[in-house]
């Protein structure tokens, strides 16, 4: 649908200002959205050939890439079992319990990595390394599978599982040939998830002790002053992130079509019988794993109270300040989106199209990559505002750009097709149209996703340790600060609030991933 | 060898009965519909004979073996029963070729499939994707897919719901013509009454959760077993007569009946389908006068409401269907036998289905 019909007569020149100012904005904001990408490349120059063919010669690259491979692919692989195997449990057998099950089992997301990374180092110090990154990340990240593949399951026709079973095959064989090759686009894109997750990851890592991309490049910027080898380093990331989105694309290619269920009939779900019992303990354990551990060790420490000799911050200024600057990001985040999402809703054209995955190609840039290159851009063309409150709140904006985008699009998806077309027909001039008609529909859309970006933004530790002005501390920050000083204590009721925070968006997208019905219940 | 045998079987959604003591035969080789209103039950009863749902009670068998009898229940991959649900449900992510071989063991499936896709008329297209096909070869894959196991029954849900009307006339007569070559017994549920008259062998008409009748199409259409069956599966003029043993006295006269009624004299419907009625444009003995309200041409003939001039306990509109088209402000109206005399909807359920509408029952 790249033509429209033309309408008859002489077009109006209102209409075609109107026509033409939307696409003008939306790939603006694209555009500045995107352009984080340019400036690292810029910086990078700077290093100049011998220094580049140097550093990327060092033994510390072919360590970083080894460490973030191996990573990757161990926490990928694990992640996708344990997020396969619950969302079948949950979406497809007739265990007891499932609705809880299924909010349990995303409820890890609310832990910040960084948090539950101090919760196993500040209880026992075995936890560390390579394996200590892997199980961390593991409890961290599966929800990010389990949810999209919950999901798909609820959403497929069972109709092809029971065509299965009439052709001879049975439960195992069906859940092997035909469940799972119907979820794998839903795998393949959790499985980017994680890995982009795992690139991004430092304040984690910097707590285990396990050097990766992002804590070398982190080290560099912060300890060594290096801006060249840090933006060398951050195009290697990048470079890696991108690879591993063209990756999944190849991957979900294939087999992308699973159909929604068409009547409003569920197969019976499978028994479970006596295995009943053995799957609510593999359940239980990881959740237990993933939860019960960050809520014991916050528990712990909070009533263990206070163990720091640094001086004590006030809690109260953290959590305004954090607020102030989440919501500022928010309300700035949430308004770019419209028009990007507007545009690729009313028409799906090449250039809509082309401005929107332009928008989300940044869901793919670790989150320090953005820091780095808002800090170069500062430096380089906006001097004034380097250190200043507004570059913390441009990079929260250009980090969850694409949360926002999504949940536009979300909003905008609940807007019935042609209400627009059906108010210009009764004389309504366009901006009066998206005045009238369409704002009105998607403000409480709009609200969720404002809240969503802020509540996100509020745990936000990376990008936050980069950017901020100096003497300003958020939760995160000074959460940072604290454990960095091991005053787990003290770090404690931060981590809390933190934690508390990230309860509501999590429900949120727990409940807009699998929409509103849940499983029914065996009776 | 005696086919699918249904006894007293009972199921249930959660606490809500759906099918209530259904009793069905399907013949070896046999092609049998279940007909009947959204909500009757008859996708239920399907599943049940699928074994995706679980009897409450009473008897599934499918030759000499039994499938379910509420306690025990042979698992859905035992029953050797395909199944066509109503949109194909291919499975994504394989090609044609590997639709129709998935339930065949891998050393036969080459030349197997290849004969399949012959018999449903697709050679050649064995390496798409469900995709790529138009929806009635989608269906045909379905079909084949379900063929190829060699089952001993075969279930179809609705499977050309969702096709156009030209498509779906075509694609009802080369899938029963498919059935009939490869010699299958199937079960085909629609709430669709022209398709269950030309596709099946054997119509069990669905109401409540049982079966109402069980008869061939020309039997159930000529001679339902009540009023309600009669209007569904067409259009009915029902006329109130005197019965005796084989003749029913009406305002169009004395007509023969279809069948001798046992039991005394006495009074009852009886039906005429709107060809039994002819116009003419004189009066002549028993035939009534009436005013036309409407008359429409439908293609193939002419639908003609008239409304008789004495209403005489006549129903308010009588409906004929007339090759010839009729211009004049009145006709007068014969009936030409025999007549088939009905009982009024089953008993028990007479009130609800009167509260649903005579439209679907």
């Amino acid at each position: 649908m790249s033509t429209l019909p033309r309408p008859d007569g002489p077009p109006s020149p209102l209409r075609w200002r109107a026509a033409g100012l939307l696409p003008l904005v939306a790939s603006a904001v694209a555009l500045a959205v995107a352009s984080p990408l340019v400036f690292v490349g810029v910086q990078a120059a700077q290093a100049g050939r011998d220094q580049a063919q140097r550093l990327l010669g060092r033994p510390l690259i072919a360590t970083l890439l080894w460490n973030t491979a191996t990573l990757a692919l161990a926490v990928a692989l694990a992640t996708t079992v344990l997020g396969f195997g619950a969302a079948y449990l949950v979406e497809r057998t007739d265990l007891p319990g499932r609705r809880w099950w299924t909010v349990a089992l995303a409820l890890p997301l609310a832990v910040p990595e960084f948090v539950r990374g101090y919760s196993w180092v500040s209880l026992t110090g075995s936890v560390r390394g390579y394996w200590g990154a892997v199980l961390v990340m593991t409890c961290s990240l599966y929800p990010l599978v389990f949810l999209p593949v919950a999901a798909t399951l609820r959403r497929a026709d069972t109709a092809a599982e029971e065509v299965s079973r009439s052709l001879g095959r049975g439960p195992f064989a069906t859940l092997w040939r035909v469940t799972l090759p119907l979820t794998r686009p839903a795998l393949a894109g959790g499985a980017l998830l994680v890995s982009l997750y795992l690139l991004g990851e430092y304040g984690a890592f910097a707590m285990l002790r396990f050097t990766t991309f992002a804590t070398a490049i982190f080290s560099q910027y912060k300890l060594g002053f290096d801006a060249a080898s840090a933006a060398l380093l951050t195009l290697v990331l990048v470079a890696l992130a991108l690879l591993l989105v063209g990756l999944e694309a190849m991957a979900g290619r294939r087999g992308r079509t699973a159909r929604r269920a068409t009547a409003g009939r569920r197969a019976a779900p499978v028994g479970l019988g006596r295995w009943t019992l053995p799957a609510q303990a593999a359940l239980g354990t990881l959740v237990a794993t993933a939860l019960g551990v960050p809520v014991y060790a916050l528990g712990y420490w909070l009533v263990r109270g206070s163990s720091t000799t640094l001086p004590q911050a006030s809690m109260l200024t953290a959590a305004l300040t954090t607020l102030g600057y989440a919501a500022m990001a928010a309300l700035v985040a949430t308004a770019a989106a419209v028009p990007v999402a507007l545009y690729a809703w009313r028409r799906g054209s090449r250039l809509a199209r082309a401005a929107e995955s332009a928008a989300y190609i940044t869901r793919a840039l670790p989150g320090i990559a953005v820091a780095l290159s808002i800090v170069y851009f500062a430096i380089r063309y906006a001097q004034p505002f380097y250190q200043q409150p507004p570059m913390l709140v441009a990079g929260y904006v250009v980090l969850y750009f694409p949360l926002a985008l999504t949940a536009v699009r979300a909003a905008l998806a609940q807007v019935p097709p042609g209400v627009e077309e059906v108010a210009r027909s009764l004389g309504t001039r366009p901006a009066a149209v998206l005045a009238r008609v369409t704002l009105p529909l998607v403000l409480p859309g709009l609200g969720a996703a404002a809240a969503m970006v802020a509540l996100t933004a509020s745990t936000e530790l990376t990008a936050t340790l980069l950017l901020r002005p100096t003497g300003t501390e958020t939760l995160a920050t000074q959460f940072w600060i604290y454990t960095s000083g091991l005053a787990y204590g003290a770090a404690a009721p931060y981590a809390a609030l933190m934690v508390a925070m990230s309860v509501p968006p999590v429900l949120l997208l727990t409940r807009r991933t699998l929409g509103a019905d849940s499983p029914e219940e065996a009776s | 060898m005696s086919g699918l045998v249904i006894t007293g079987l009972r199921a249930a959604h959660g606490r809500t009965e759906i099918l209530s003591g259904v009793d069905m035969t399907v013949a070896d080789g046999a092609l049998a519909c279940v007909l009947g209103p959204s909500g009757c039950g008859k996708s239920t009863l399907l599943r049940v004979m699928a074994g995706f749902h679980p009897a409450a009670d009473g008897e599934v068998a499918l030759g000499a073996r039994l499938l379910d009898d509420g306690r025990r229940r042979l698992p859905a991959e035992r029953r050797r029963i395909g199944y066509v649900p109503q949109d194909g449900a291919l499975f994504p992510h394989l090609t044609v070729a590997g639709n129709i071989g998935f339930g065949l063991p891998r050393g036969r499936r080459r030349e197997k499939v290849a004969e399949l896709l012959a018999l449903v008329g697709l050679d050649g297209l064995g390496k798409r994707h469900p995709h790529q096909l138009s929806g009635g070869q989608q269906q045909r894959v379905a079909l084949a897919r379900a063929l190829a196991t060699e089952p001993e029954l075969l279930l179809l849900d609705e499977p050309f719901a969702a096709l156009d009307a030209a498509l779906r006339t075509e694609l009802r007569a080369e899938v029963a013509a498919t059935l009939r070559r490869a010699g299958a017994t199937a079960v085909l549920v629609t709430h669709d009454q022209e398709e269950a008259l030309s596709f099946a062998d054997t119509i069990a008409v669905m109401r409540d959760g049982r079966i109402a009748q069980q008869a061939t199409p020309r039997q159930l259409y000529q001679e339902p077993a009540d009023t309600g069956i009669a209007r569904f599966l067409g259009e009915a003029n029902l006329v109130p007569a005197a019965l005796t043993a084989d003749m029913a006295v009406t305002a169009f006269g004395s007509l023969p009946l279809t069948a001798t009624t046992a039991g005394g004299d006495r009074h009852g419907p009886v039906l005429l389908r709107p060809r039994q009625l002819r116009l003419s444009p004189e009066p002549r003995p028993g035939a009534i006068r009436a005013r036309v309200e409407t008359c429409r041409f439908r293609g193939h003939d002419h639908r003609i409401e008239l409304r008789p001039t004495v209403p005489d306990g006549l129903p308010d509109v009588l409906i004929v269907y007339s090759d010839a088209p009729w211009d004049a402000a009145e006709a007068y109206v014969e009936a030409q036998g025999p007549a088939h005399a009905m009982d009024e909807p089953g008993s028990g359920d007479r009130d609800r289905s009167r509260d649903h509408g005579m439209a679907t029952f």
